[in-house]
């Protein structure tokens, strides 16, 4: 059977799946029309005519707002239409979202600039160049009133979608004007609003996608359904590195409503026509894997090779001053060795991809965090010029890094392709977290030198670490060091008489990627751990030793001053309940956090956790909160019990039992607080919550218990009963 | 073959009896609202409500669902939200959204059996893995959707 597939046909069978596309707000202020569907992907179709690539306007007065981001939970297609808003001056409640088209940046000289979503900077990237867009797009309505009318554009004004000239009493819709407006080019373009004068950017907002997620509508990309569609489950390597030799597929192919087995990139596919039948299957599939020669490595050997790295070769990773010279110097010496292992993402949806291959066309439906790179790897695995590739991005059930690179999607194109008809790959659990891409495993060894008054002579932190840049194998490690490996490092805060930061970058068969902060995940967990441990050498309050490191970093002290009120630093707690400190910059955000942890019967709980952020300006202050609470619990994760081990070259975690995640048991309250600088500072918000988190338990515990910890996970500490 | 009712449609389905329900309503029934998370009774994205009761549908044959009562998102909402899901909306619950689905049916059932849950009633009775961390949010929906019940 063939299909001839449109992509309108798609939308009709999701209606009748989904029952309704779309699913207004149903709140008050600026969402309470706006809409966004619950298939978010962009139209290839003209539907109105455009003001500029990112806005659209209906005959009707509608207003499309086209969003070159991925929304994965941390609120961007709300954050990102309120920017465009703010200079369109459009009718709030006939605003509709939809993700911009990433074939369209593609063919149409990247209009969307970069469509990637990673490094919290998706307004910190876009926000001057959205701005511009809808300035742009509301002085070229304005622009074909006048020409309309006959008057001077600055006489006339343009708010609630209207444009009127108060001299003559004449208004024009934006739905009349937009037909005229696509066709002008202004000779100028229109200065942007500066902060003072923002009405929406910083007043909090309801998310437009909450209604949809609240009622099951969203549509992610492991629901999507196409007709004919086969449903495929894979079984990747075991091993990394190593390959498929043979299977047995007689042993399956008579079983029920099973289509194929199917050799694939990393492993092997079966295809049925319903994922349980598939997986099922799969399973009774006997394979002959040569696991190659990474199947005798387990996580103890890699401890004691982080640790042996240590002691080089080591690049220069920066810094200032004198090092050996303060080193040397007669007073107190502190060194501490900390470690943490791989870390899985685990998305709450697991990796997955629907693809439809035609000799000549490729159609993909999945979330991915980077669709430029999907088109790439779809053209690539279907032999079809990129041109010709089109994804239609979905919601994203969490990103966290693991959906910039999208393995399942070549899956999914051979498969399609092998069959000749659309194919959804959809990864198991065990598949997601045994063939992830980790945060990588690393051993730092952090050494100070005091002066007689307990400041800091000098510091040396050694990062024996994995290399991002080479398991990606994007472009090259220059000198020996990548900036993911000593970013909270090279840019430690805390004055000192010399910086030294020295790596060693170590690759095993393990991948390593981007995950939820990146390199700042484990060298906050260092450098806030090892600060604590050093003020207390010099016998010092972690906030006050802090404070006098920090005094020529007022952006740092503010925050800080405000953590050590809002927390109550210094109040009495109960017995079992400790508190720590940890303060770290990253994505051009500080984040200071307080943690007050019991230990009971050796059990640890974070009871409360108090953040105070500066990320210089807000958009939206309700989803900027929820990513700080969603970032401390991300890293709590970790901090409590995430840990990814190999032995026989294997990841020995595969399901929520063994890689746990915390629960609502488990979560603190969270307080979140914005010190605001304002200014020129447009920091981040997606990650810069999860560094402080680990070191701010671990000196809590320190604090309550005497125990240093210099190893995460907790759970593998002995804290007692 | 297995006749059940889902969102109080009758509906039979000719799957082999040991298809979990969660496979039999998304990749059979197109109500797709439902996630599978885990697939091993762990993380609850799966929830739905069988005769009253919150159960992982990834750990429930279709056919032990023969003759009963299944409710799914869906259904919840089908005659107007939900007190829960209103209560969600206002709380801005969800992030994601991936495992929503399941936490408010969780939470459904949880309040049909406890009208006025304690935090600590909450810690025990919502045990569905949210990796966004929505878990204060969804505490204070919860607290608000037993309010807005009573009225
Ligand atoms: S998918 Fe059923 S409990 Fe996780
Ligand atoms: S909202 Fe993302 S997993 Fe719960």
């Amino acid at each position: 059977m063939t299909i001839a597939l449109s992509r309108r046909a798609f939308v009709r069978a999701g209606l009748t799946a989904a029952g309704g596309l779309a699913v207004a707000a149903l709140v008050p202020g600026f969402a309470a029309a706006a809409i966004a569907s619950g298939e978010p992907w962009g139209s290839d179709a003209a539907f109105g005519p455009e003001v500029g690539p990112f806005v659209v306007v209906g005959p009707d007065n509608s207003i499309t707002l086209r969003i070159a981001k991925a929304e994965m939970g941390q609120g961007v297609l709300t954050a990102l239409a309120m920017i465009l808003a703010e200079e369109l001056m459009c009718d709030a409640s006939k605003v509709r979202v939809e993700y911009a088209s990433a074939h369209r940046n593609l063919v149409d000289g990247n209009v969307y600039q970069s469509m990637g979503t990673g490094g919290s900077s998706s307004v910190r990237r876009s926000r001057v160049f959205l701005q511009q867009a809808g300035a742009s797009a509301r002085e070229r309505l304005i622009a074909a009133a006048a020409a309309q009318w006959g008057a001077a554009a600055e006489a006339c004004v343009a708010s609630g979608g209207v444009v009127r000239h108060e001299a003559s009493g004449r208004a024009a819709t934006y739905g009349e004007l937009a037909g005229a407006a696509a066709r002008i080019t202004l000779p100028t373009e229109p200065a942007i609003k500066t902060p003072d004068r923002f009405a929406l950017i910083g007043s909090p907002l309801k998310r437009f996608d909450t209604p949809l997620k609240a009622t099951g509508a969203a549509r992610f990309g492991i629901d999507v359904k196409l007709p004919g569609m086969a449903y495929a489950a894979v079984a990747n390597c075991p091993v990394f590195g190593g390959r498929l030799r043979s299977c047995d597929a007689s042993k399956v192919t008579a079983r029920r409503g099973v289509l194929a087995v199917l050799p694939v990139t990393n492993g092997v596919a079966v295809a049925a026509d319903n994922f349980w039948r598939a997986k099922e299957a799969l399973a009774a599939l006997p394979i002959d894997w040569d696991f190659g020669p990474a199947a005798s490595t387990d996580s103890a050997q890699f401890r004691a090779e982080y640790r042996a790295a240590l002691d080089g070769p080591l690049a220069d990773g920066g810094g200032h001053g004198d090092i050996a010279a303060a080193l040397a110097s007669p007073g107190k010496r502190v060194e501490a060795l900390y470690e943490v292992p791989y870390l899985a993402h685990a998305p709450m949806e697991p990796l997955n991809a629907t693809a439809h291959w035609t000799a000549d066309r490729i159609d993909v439906w999945m979330g991915t965090q980077f669709p430029e790179q999907a088109i790439q790897l779809a053209a690539q695995a279907g032999g079809v010029d990129p041109a010709k590739v089109t994804v239609h991005n979905c919601y994203l059930g969490g990103g966290f890094g693991r959906r910039a690179v999208n393995d399942e999607l070549t899956q999914a194109v051979e498969i399609s392709k092998a069959l000749g008809r659309p194919a959804k790959v959809v990864w198991t659990r065990e598949e997601d977290i045994r063939s992830d891409r980790y945060r990588p495993q690393a051993a730092l060894r952090m050494r100070a030198a005091l002066n007689g008054d307990g400041a800091p002579a000098g510091f040396e932190f050694t990062t024996a670490v994995g290399s991002i840049t080479r398991s990606l194998g994007w472009g090259k490690v220059e000198n020996g060091v990548e900036r993911q490996a000593v970013e909270g490092l090279a840019n430690c805060p805390y004055r000192a008489g010399a910086l030294k930061v020295l790596v060693n970058l170590r690759n095993t068969h393990v991948p390593v990627m981007f995950w939820r902060s990146v390199g700042s995940s484990q060298n906050a967990f260092a450098l806030e751990s090892f600060i604590d441990e050093v003020a207390h050498a010099a016998g010092r309050d972690p906030v006050e030793y802090r404070r006098a490191l920090l005094a020529d970093r007022p952006d740092f002290l503010a925050v800080l001053d405000a953590l050590a009120e809002r927390s109550g630093w210094g109040k009495p707690l109960p017995k079992d309940v400790g508190r720590g400190i940890a303060i770290h910059e990253s994505f051009g955000t500080i984040v200071g956090e307080v943690a007050e942890v019991s230990v009971r019967s050796g059990e640890v709980k974070v009871e409360r956790v108090v953040a105070c952020v500066d990320c210089g300006h807000l958009v939206n202050p309700l989803t900027a909160a929820m990513q700080i609470e969603s970032a401390v619990l991300y890293g709590l994760t970790a901090a409590l019990f995430g840990e990814i081990t190999i032995r026989d070259g294997r990841v020995e975690q595969g399901n929520f039992d063994s890689y746990p995640i915390a629960r609502m048991a488990d979560a603190p309250r969270i307080e979140t607080h914005f010190v605001l600088s304002g200014g020129d500072k447009w920091g981040g918000l997606g990650e810069p919550g999860t560094p402080p988190i680990a070191p701010a338990i671990a000196n809590a515990i320190f604090a309550l218990t005497g125990k240093r910890i210099r190893a995460l996970p907790l759970k593998n500490a002995a804290l007692g009963a | 073959m297995a006749a059940f009712i889902v969102n109080g449609r009758r509906t039979t389905l000719d799957v082999e009896a040991d298809m979990p329900l969660l496979w039999a309503l998304r990749d059979e029934l197109a109500l797709v609202g439902t996630k599978f998370g885990c697939g091993a009774g762990l993380c609850g994205a799966c929830t739905v409500v069988i005769d009253g009761e919150a159960v992982r549908s990834c750990q429930t044959p279709v056919g032990a669902v023969e003759g009963k009562t299944v409710l799914t998102i869906e259904g919840l909402g089908e005659s107007g939200l939900h007190a829960v899901q209103k209560a969600w909306i206002e709380a801005d619950a969800p992030q994601c959204g991936y495992c929503q689905s399941g936490q408010i049916m969780a939470a459904f059932a949880l309040l049909a059996g406890n009208p006025n849950p304690t935090d600590a009633d909450i810690d025990d009775g919502m045990t569905n893995i949210c990796r966004c961390g929505t878990y204060p949010r969804m505490r204070a929906a919860i607290h608000r959707a037993a309010a807005l019940i009573k009225t």
